[in-house]
């Protein structure tokens, strides 16, 4: 049985308010029952520095990537993921992460293409916990291995590849959350950030800018609905029933706006482009703009 | 392959090598994360002077460096690093570097071989993306050294 949700008012002017929790709904709720709480940070010694009494490490890297393949574990490994924390499949999961939950976020994706039907964000992440003096431990969580299904990834509605995006231009909006450098392709990676290599630097053509940080305050936590509503509706102009792409570099990032834009602004249809720019940036003769004007999808 | 400079690991850094590759996998990350503990604070005379840190911008967190030569014969290197304690992986490869590289020579630390970094044993729990941070961290060493005047007056024993 799933937990009952946070009623902060902040929330409940969200799409689906069920999928955030505050801090203080944590405090209140971390020795409820059938909660399991997980950390995933980008930096993957974090954890071990202190983490909330009783989490669990999960790391996107070894943990949710495929060891060979450039894709996410297969169901069976999933399973045994699962199984290894302690989760069930009506288990609450409740993820948090360092900066603003980008990380938390994509594993949150991920858990949702496995549907995981009850995994909620931390609004502000480690951070916030941490900011506002709330208990941390370096203490090991000793884990009672669980029974975890085996079900199949269903990658069709929250995920795009190459191809589902070079059938959308055009047809589709398209949501780049890279930062402004990245955009216009004045930059092929992050600035501070190390080059994964991508041969070229720009956008998909069509693409708006809307750099995923945009949507998180100072402290970490989402944007308020209103806010939220101005960045994407107004500014980029995404309509109620839209057929929405994001992307980054990684699909790290883009995750993060995933969220954003499916759960707390409610769009039905969003697929998050995980291949992203180092895909996109390195495919032959796809199309490529530069500059900050969106420009158009070929004819 | 007269062109190639020789390449040697000093015995400080071989050392710290050999205790990562005694280790399990999980291991490693523990002695990883006990590194980024005990790297040291900036002494006050490069605190102050922030424009003599160079910052790593191949890492994904804040680090910075600078790096000092005495007058001795052998130019012996004095090492500094920056980074911050919520970047503990960061900190862990700066440590690392710091034990088995400060004080040397710096035509010991010019012959550290690039591929170092790999030989630690962490690169399928780190990355191979992650690990390119300090790989990032010793090549700006390398290169400032390489650049570094009182060594450029003075070139290295023939």
């Amino acid at each position: 049985m799933s937990i009952a949700a946070d009623t902060s008012p902040k929330f409940t002017a969200y799409a689906h308010p069920e999928r955030l929790v505050s801090t203080q709904w944590l405090a209140d709720n971390l020795d409820a029952e059938n909660l399991v709480l997980l950390e995933s940070n980008e930096d993957i010694l974090l954890y071990e520095t202190g983490h909330i009494p009783g989490a669990r490490k999960i790391d996107w890297h070894t943990d949710l990537n495929d060891a060979d393949t450039r894709d996410f574990v297969d169901s069976e490994t999933f399973a045994q993921l699962m199984a290894r924390k302690g989760i069930t499949r009506d288990s609450t999961v409740v993820i948090y992460g360092d900066k603003s939950n980008w990380w938390a976020a994509y594993a949150l994706w991920v858990f949702t293409l496995f549907g995981h039907e009850d995994v909620r964000l931390l609004d502000g992440g480690r951070d916030k916990w941490i900011a506002e003096g709330r208990p941390v431990t370096t203490d090991k969580v000793v884990v009672e291995p669980t029974e975890y299904p085996v079900v199949e990834r269903n990658d069709e509605k929250i995920r795009a590849f190459l191809p589902d995006v070079v059938g959308h231009l055009g047809k589709g909006p398209l949501i780049d959350v890279r930062s402004p450098a990245e955009y216009t392709g004045e930059r092929t990676h992050m600035p501070d950030y190390m080059d994964e290599g991508a041969m070229k630097g720009g956008h998909i053509p069509t693409a708006k800018s809307v750099p995923w940080s945009k949507a998180a305050a100072e402290d970490g936590t989402f944007r308020a609905r209103e806010e939220l509503e101005a960045l994407y509706k107004d500014d980029a102009g995404l309509k109620e029933g839209d057929d929405v792409v994001a992307y980054c570099r990684i699909g790290e990032r883009s995750s993060h706006t995933w969220f954003v834009l499916k759960h707390l602004l409610g769009f039905e249809s969003v697929r998050n482009y995980d291949g992203s720019w180092t895909e996109w940036g390195n495919a032959v003769r796809v199309p490529i703009a530069r500059g900050e004007e969106p420009g158009n999808a070929p004819s | 392959m007269t062109a190639t400079p020789e390449t040697a690991v000093p015995d400080s850094l071989a050392e710290i090598i050999d205790d990562f590759q005694a280790m399990e996998e999980s291991d490693r990350l523990e002695l990883l994360l006990e590194f980024s503990r005990s790297l040291p604070e900036l002494p006050a005379e490069i605190a102050d002077r922030p424009e003599l840190l160079e910052q790593v911008v191949e890492c994904q967190s804040p680090v910075f460096l600078s790096l000092d030569v005495d007058d001795s014969p052998e130019h012996r290197v004095s090492l500094f690093f920056k980074a911050p304690p919520e970047a503990p992986t960061t900190r862990g490869f700066a440590s690392v570097l710091y034990e088995g590289l400060n004080g040397l020579p710096a035509a010991e630390i010019l012959a550290v071989p690039a591929d170092v970094p790999d030989r630690l044993g962490l690169t399928r729990a780190i990355t191979p993306l992650r690990m390119r941070g300090m790989s990032a961290m010793l090549g700006r060493i390398k290169r400032r050294l390489a650049q570094h005047e009182k060594l450029a007056q003075q070139p290295s024993q023939p």
